[in-house]
């Protein structure tokens, strides 16, 4: 088990999000670059294109994200990393080149460059931290966010369902795709160790529940992003080299009955207050969905 | 003096090869040793980068090439490669320009040094794949410099003259090279290929500010304070116009080693007697040389005066060779909708409108244009010039073979006219004006 393998007091202490940074109390993207520091260490550079982790570093000369971050626009995260690895290696400095994308960045208007970098194989790890919405330009909708949500583009909930971006990274027949959540340090540190070690494109989708965005208590960021995953809102999996497993706790969660009910995870959110019973039932049947394809994928590789 | 350069000498002190334009480049960017070429394919700059590409298959160029899906990601990964501290390389047309346009700023804002030809080409609609200016000139507000080659063997120099400038500690900004597409992309010219000895000794290691690496902690784009974001924009356009003294201190140096002579930032022809002027840049420039010994002929006393680097601006050699002549003629490759050419735009603000001024677009679209078209624009602006005295016309658009004028004042003319073109496209070659 992946939890096994890691023991706190082998994480680096050094820390990577400064005090002063310019994040909104609660906010799952600083738990998250954490993460990312703990896990990689000095040998990490991270490209960051436009959206919250751009904001969140605070206003210069004062720096909030403790790791080199070039900054770059919306649509070029992937290219930019690709070129900056290809440069690195080529000058033989070792180094884990991270492009730190939104789901806006990542989905939306970065898709194509992340395709592109995906098919070539660069040798980066690309971390889409997703908070299910364009939440630095004020909660507007992405093709991330969840069915019902509402969003300040989407007053009467979000007619679209999300993406399933992980799946349309796989079919890049890529080494490495994993899912994680803000809800799940261990597991996440985890993943980034093992995409570290392999060469090649790697991509992380992180679940990151937005306070603002969602509108819940900013105490509650950790709770919640725990009851996606518990609820099977949330699905934590890897693909390695095209073969899929689940991880914990999800792996315990393939019998509906054992999941938490739905409801648990959004009744604290505002963005589904006035979720109507219709909706309710699509989101569900989405997130069916969900679980359907991983059977049917364990199923056809043997595993079910 | 401006108007006392003498002509480049052609010199070999190389190798004569006969190649086309794209390939010039590619032969640059061999001699500059570029380690990395990030591009995406647009005709007529597809040959750039197919050479580049044969030159590493062949073992001749160690680089690595990367095979993006957009010009987008080409600027973005050229970037990223030259912040990560290798001499990086691009190339692009058109709408491959257009699409990547928000990186060149992304680029000149970071004060990385990166070297782009662009192979210029008509932007759509309708599908237009021939020569026109207005891809380069579009480049004009970035940061970035901009030089314009007049045939095969300057797009071989500006380019390798590109990197030591942008790379100079006094410049860090990044560089294009425009060559007009077809008229130099595709035709063949014999080219001195300077020996790499050569090169070498004219361009030093790459330098840049600083570079993106592990354990060094450098942020670069987040948020800065307004003040301190404008006083980052008051150094860039310092950097930029006084790159002019790097630009003629690498020319000097380029001369001495080659024999072809680059310490201006323009050329001017027959300039030093001349009352009229010709003014513009590109590969049509080289007609207009022919002109003007054809009007001299005739016995108006022309000069051409050619913009070899449009960023930065020549502002004292223009004035220098412009300011005292009766005439200036300013041919635009391409026009700013609703004014008028950008080169008329730029020299007539920097001469003060002193002599009398004719702008005159054309060629728009790749529409031929040679020495005799451009001898009958400088006569009849001359004819215009005695008749009235003194003009100032911003555009004069000479289109097969006569003017159509349509200066900014003509506003509603203008727009019933272009109602009537869209639907009589017979009656385009009239010309009521003559």
């Amino acid at each position: 088990m992946i939890e096994m393998a890691l023991n706190i007091k082998s994480l680096p202490k050094k820390k990577y999000v400064m005090p002063g940074h310019a994040a909104c109390p609660g906010c799952p993207e600083t738990i998250g670059f954490r993460h990312l520091g703990m896990a990689l260490g000095d040998k990490a550079v991270t490209v960051i294109p436009a959206g919250c982790s751009a904001v969140i570093q605070g206003l210069w000369p004062k720096q909030g994200w403790g790791l080199p971050a070039l900054n770059i626009v919306f649509a070029a995260g992937a290219a930019t990393a690709s070129g900056l690895a290809r440069a690195l290696e080529r000058r033989g400095v070792d180094a884990h080149v991270v492009v730190w994308a939104g789901d806006g960045g990542t989905a939306d208007i970065g898709l194509q460059s992340l395709s592109g970098a995906a098919e070539r194989g660069e040798n980066i790890i690309y971390v889409c931290v997703d908070n299910e919405a364009y939440m630095n330009t004020g909660i507007q909708r992405s093709s991330l966010t969840p069915h019902g949500a509402w969003t300040t583009t989407t007053h009467r909930g979000n007619p679209g369902t999300k993406k399933p971006i992980p799946q349309i990274v796989a079919a890049h027949r890529v080494p490495y795709v994993a899912t994680a959540s803000i809800g799940y340090p261990w597991d996440f540190i985890a993943k980034l160790r093992k995409a570290a070690k392999i060469r090649g494109f790697k991509y992380i989708h992180l679940h990151a529940p937005c306070p603002v965005g969602w509108r819940f208590d900013a105490g509650l960021t950790g709770k919640i992003a725990k009851l996606a995953v518990e609820t099977g809102a949330w699905i934590l999996y890897e693909y390695e080299n095209g073969k899929l497993k689940l991880n914990p706790p999800s792996n315990r969660l393939l019998d509906p009955s054992k999941r938490k009910p739905i409801e648990e995870y959004i009744k604290l959110q505002g963005r589904f207050r006035n979720i109507s019973p219709e909706s309710l039932e699509v989101l569900k049947r989405d997130i069916d969905r969900n679980w359907e394809e991983i059977r049917t994928a364990l199923r056809a590789q043997g595993d079910l | 003096m401006a108007n006392s350069i003498p002509k480049p000498q052609w010199q070999v002190t190389g190798q004569l090869i006969p190649m086309r334009g794209n390939d010039a480049v590619a032969y640059a960017v061999k001699l500059a040793r570029v380690e990395f070429v990030a591009a995406y394919p647009i005709t007529p700059q597809t040959i750039i980068v197919e050479k580049i590409d044969e030159m590493i298959s062949h073992g001749e160029l160690e680089a690595d090439m990367m095979h993006v899906e957009s010009e987008h990601s080409a600027l973005a990964a050229t970037y990223g490669a030259a912040i990560g501290g290798v001499r990086a390389f691009t190339a692009t047309s058109s709408h491959g320009l257009a699409y990547m346009y928000e990186v060149l700023w992304w680029v000149a804002g970071s004060r990385i040094p990166v070297v782009m030809a662009i192979v210029a080409r008509a932007i759509g609609p309708p599908w237009n794949i021939h020569v026109e200016h207005s891809d380069v000139m579009v480049t004009r507000e970035t940061g970035w410099l901009v030089s314009v080659a007049e045939n095969n063997q300057e797009a071989l120099d500006l380019t390798i003259l590109m990197f030591r400038v942008t790379e100079d500690p006094r410049v860090y900004l990044p560089g294009i090279i425009g060559l007009d597409g077809f008229i130099l992309s595709h035709t063949v010219e014999p080219v001195d290929v300077p020996p790499q000895e050569v090169i070498d000794e004219f361009l030093p290691p790459r330098r840049q500010p600083y570079v993106f690496e592990p354990g060094r902690l450098v942020a670069m784009g987040n948020l800065m304070p307004d003040e301190i974001f404008e006083e980052h924009r008051i150094d860039m356009h310092y950097s930029l116009a006084s790159a002019s003294r790097v630009i003629k201190e690498a020319g000097r140096e380029y001369a001495k080693l080659t024999g072809r002579d680059y310490s201006n930032l323009t050329e001017c022809y027959r300039c030093s007697d001349a009352d009229y002027l010709i003014a513009g840049t590109g590969s049509w420039m080289g007609d207009a040389k022919i002109a003007v010994d054809l009007l001299r002929e005739k016995g108006l006393k022309f000069g051409a005066l050619r913009l070899r680097w449009i960023r930065p601006f020549p502002w004292d050699e223009v004035r220098e060779v412009g300011l005292n002549k009766k005439l200036v003629v300013i041919l635009d490759r391409s026009i700013s909708f609703g004014y008028a050419g950008q080169l008329f735009i730029e020299l007539s603000s920097a001469l003060e409108a002193k002599p009398s001024i004719v702008g005159v677009p054309a060629g728009i679209g790749g529409l031929d244009i040679s020495y005799s078209d451009i001898a009958y624009i400088g006569e009849e602006a001359v004819r215009l010039l005695e008749e009235k005295g003194r003009i100032y016309i911003p555009v004069l658009w000479y289109h097969l073979g006569g003017f159509k004028s349509l200066p900014p004042s003509r506003q509603i003319e203008t727009t019933r006219r272009a109602q009537f073109l869209s639907i009589d496209i017979e009656s385009i070659g009239e010309d009521e004006n003559r």
